[in-house]
């Protein structure tokens, strides 16, 4: 990572600061920021903490929403748990893989708390909901 | 011109609300955005004096205007969705602006913190206690025991933590309350701070309710003199289930990876980086203003045995009339299902439902008749957990539904008992050789095994609660594992 990254990660490291438990509010940022927490952030955050490496790791690899490598693909999350289950979504997924030709990335997610409109999927902080196949793949189109 | 109403919940803009609103205003009226009434199979649904409109597009703006559209439900309040629920936590439900502090307060906002302070703190703790209130995350825990072992703890700094990490399938209402009704939940928070001396509250929501977080912030910045010297902060989850669970979830605001705490101790004695700590839902906390401002008995009035009060029940999944259904315990499975949820959106016969979440057992019609009430489920080998209840229809798969159930927890497993890590996969496995028939016979007593250890020997209610749906899936349903003997027979 280049010194202007850095910069960039102090900044945010210092806008969490006196909070209480900042290491997940960090995390989020230099996520929202880069797009995954690289080597280097996860070491520099550690040191700026006063934590080791391995403890900032440990809590990167446990959460689904840090990634450790950058992704190069627009992500879809498609809710797959029980209530869009019951309303067809597993009959979506070879279709919407299809689609997304590997030019989209098609991400489970449990749940997006719209359980009686499924199929459900978001796209950054936007929520889309009655999907079936034509408009979920409308959907992947757009972002592809 | 006129004036419409048209909801801004996530579920109403999932489903083109936005759109919707952008098209009345381009037309030259009004338009408001307020919370959503629940009745989410009509959403987006506009309102225009009271009159409703729905599912409306953005090409049905000329004709709700002129009053010719087919979209009509008529006054919207006297719907029989809404005409017999008892809203007491989602009093406000479609008629606020959510960020409003004049809509709340006009609507009786604040009267409950008012009282508060009137009758003390140690009153406070007592008018939970006597409404009988239990932890509506699931757990069913007199939520004013809780207050009340914090309130007796010493120590320089307590906390409020509110659980908002609301992961489990078919749930949307703690959603639907913090987008809708922020003061409410900020306002019982602040009564908890106030009965037990917290200072600092936490409301934990989780990463996949980006608009939760948005109105939430707005309504902390703005009610922030109100609840002085309450002081209130919003954390994002980070896409973790277990971290609804109350321990893993402390750990999460710490910082830590989620994983499970040992209890003892107690998080109300050793909570948030090791202080006294109420951990409670968003839909206990959202019940408290109600409480006090009206009294325990008002709300102690309803329900039934020792589930007194509300529950917000969430219908959810192939259900024709899907969405927010507040009322009083007591009301039965099959009234829930057919006559308010309406069947199934398929128009199929409903096979099956799976109340209380991705932990929650399924039930065939036969139990229908069983009451919505914390006991009665325990009593049919299920648990209303947070109200959610997913519809089947016939053409579901059980034995996908709890292989399903397996993998969930496998994925979603922190890791830190072997149990609900290990047991999870094997479970998996297991399943599967029943279904290809492989020795089915001994593979169930297998199964049957493992979820006795997985519910006795987990941490947590992940792993010991994920037995529920593969077990009443394998009682209600054997058919669907092959040509296997029953469960009962395996024994």
């Amino acid at each position: 990572m280049v010194d202007d990254a850095l910069g960039g990660l102090d900044e945010i490291i210092a806008r969490h600061a006196n909070r209480e438990g900042p290491l997940l509010p960090i995390l989020h940022d230099v996520q929202a920021e880069y797009g995954f927490i690289s080597e280097d952030a996860k070491r520099h955050i550690a040191k700026a903490l006063n934590l080791s490496r391995a403890d900032v790791h440990g809590v990167v690899s446990f959460y689904h929403d840090f990634k450790a490598e950058k992704g190069d693909r627009p992500v879809l999350k498609l809710c797959r748990a029980e209530a869009c289950k019951a309303r067809g979504v597993e009959a979506l997924v070879a279709n919407a893989e299809a689609v997304a030709a590997g030019r989209v990335k098609i991400e489970t997610v449990y749940c997006l708390g719209l359980c009686s409109v499924g199929p459900n999927a978001m796209v950054g902080t936007s929520v889309h909901a009655r999907l079936d196949g034509p408009r979920l793949g409308a959907l992947i189109e757009g972002l592809a | 011109m006129v004036t419409v109403r048209i909801s801004d919940d996530a579920l109403a803009i999932a489903c083109g609300a936005d759109q919707v609103a952008a098209a009345f205003t381009l037309a030259g009226h009004t338009v408001e955005r307020v919370s959503s009434w629940g009745m989410q199979w009509l959403e987006p649904l506009v309102e225009i004096d009271g009159m409703g409109y729905g599912p409306a597009t953005a090409d049905d703006v000329a004709a709700i205007v002129d009053g010719s559209s087919p979209l009509a439900i008529g006054r919207i309040a006297d719907h029989p969705f809404l005409a017999k629920q008892q809203r007491l936590t989602f009093a406000r439900a479609g008629k606020t602006r959510p960020t409003s502090l004049e809509d709340y307060a006009a609507t009786g906002g604040w009267q409950g913190l008012a009282r508060a302070k009137e009758i003390g703190a140690a009153a406070t703790v007592e008018e939970v206690i006597a409404s009988g209130l239990r932890g509506r995350g699931g757990a069913g825990f007199p939520t004013g025991i809780k207050w009340r072992t914090v309130a007796a703890a010493q120590a320089d700094q307590k906390y409020i933590v509110c659980n908002a990490d609301e992961g489990d399938s078919a749930t949307f209402a703690d959603r639907m309350l913090m987008e809708g009704d922020p003061y409410c939940l900020i306002e019982g928070m602040a009564i908890a701070g106030f009965a037990v001396g917290a200072t600092r509250g936490y409301i934990y929501v989780r990463s996949e309710y980006p608009h939760a977080i948005a109105k939430l912030e707005t309504a902390i910045k703005a009610s922030r003199q109100l609840v002085a010297p309450f002081v209130l902060e919003v954390r994002a989850g980070a896409g973790a289930y277990v971290c609804g669970e109350e321990t893993s979830l402390l750990n999460s605001l710490e910082g830590k990876r989620g994983e499970v705490r040992a209890k003892p101790p107690i998080p109300a004695l050793v909570g948030l980086f090791g202080k006294p700590t109420i951990v409670n839902n968003v839909l206990s906390l959202a019940a408290v203003p109600f409480i006090l401002s009206e009294g325990a008995k008002r709300y102690a009035d309803y329900g039934m045995g020792r589930s007194r009060g509300t529950m917000p029940i969430q219908l959810a999944g192939n259900v024709k009339h899907g969405g927010l259904y507040e009322t009083a315990f007591g009301i039965t499975l099959g009234a829930l299902v057919d006559d308010i949820g309406g069947g199934t959106m398929t128009g199929r016969p409903v096979r099956a439902v799976q109340v209380g979440g991705p932990l929650g057992a399924y039930f065939p019609r036969a139990l229908f008749d069983t009451p919505f009430d914390y006991e009665a489920f325990a009593g049919a080998d299920g648990l209303i957990g947070h109200g959610g209840i997913v519809v089947f229809d016939d053409s579901v798969d059980m034995a996908k539904q709890a292989r399903f159930a397996m993998e969930f927890c496998a994925i979603e497993s922190c890791g830190k008992c072997t149990p609900c890590r290990i047991g999870s996969v094997r479970g998996v496995e297991t399943i599967d050789r029943i279904v290809r028939g492989e020795r089915p016979g001994e593979n169930l007593a297998v199964l049957e095994d493992l979820c006795h250890t997985m519910k006795l020997g987990s941490l947590c209610a992940l792993g010991g609660f994920t037995p529920y749906p593969v077990l009443s899936a394998l009682r209600h349903f054997p058919e669907d594992f092959g040509p296997a003997p029953a469960l009962d027979a395996a024994e």
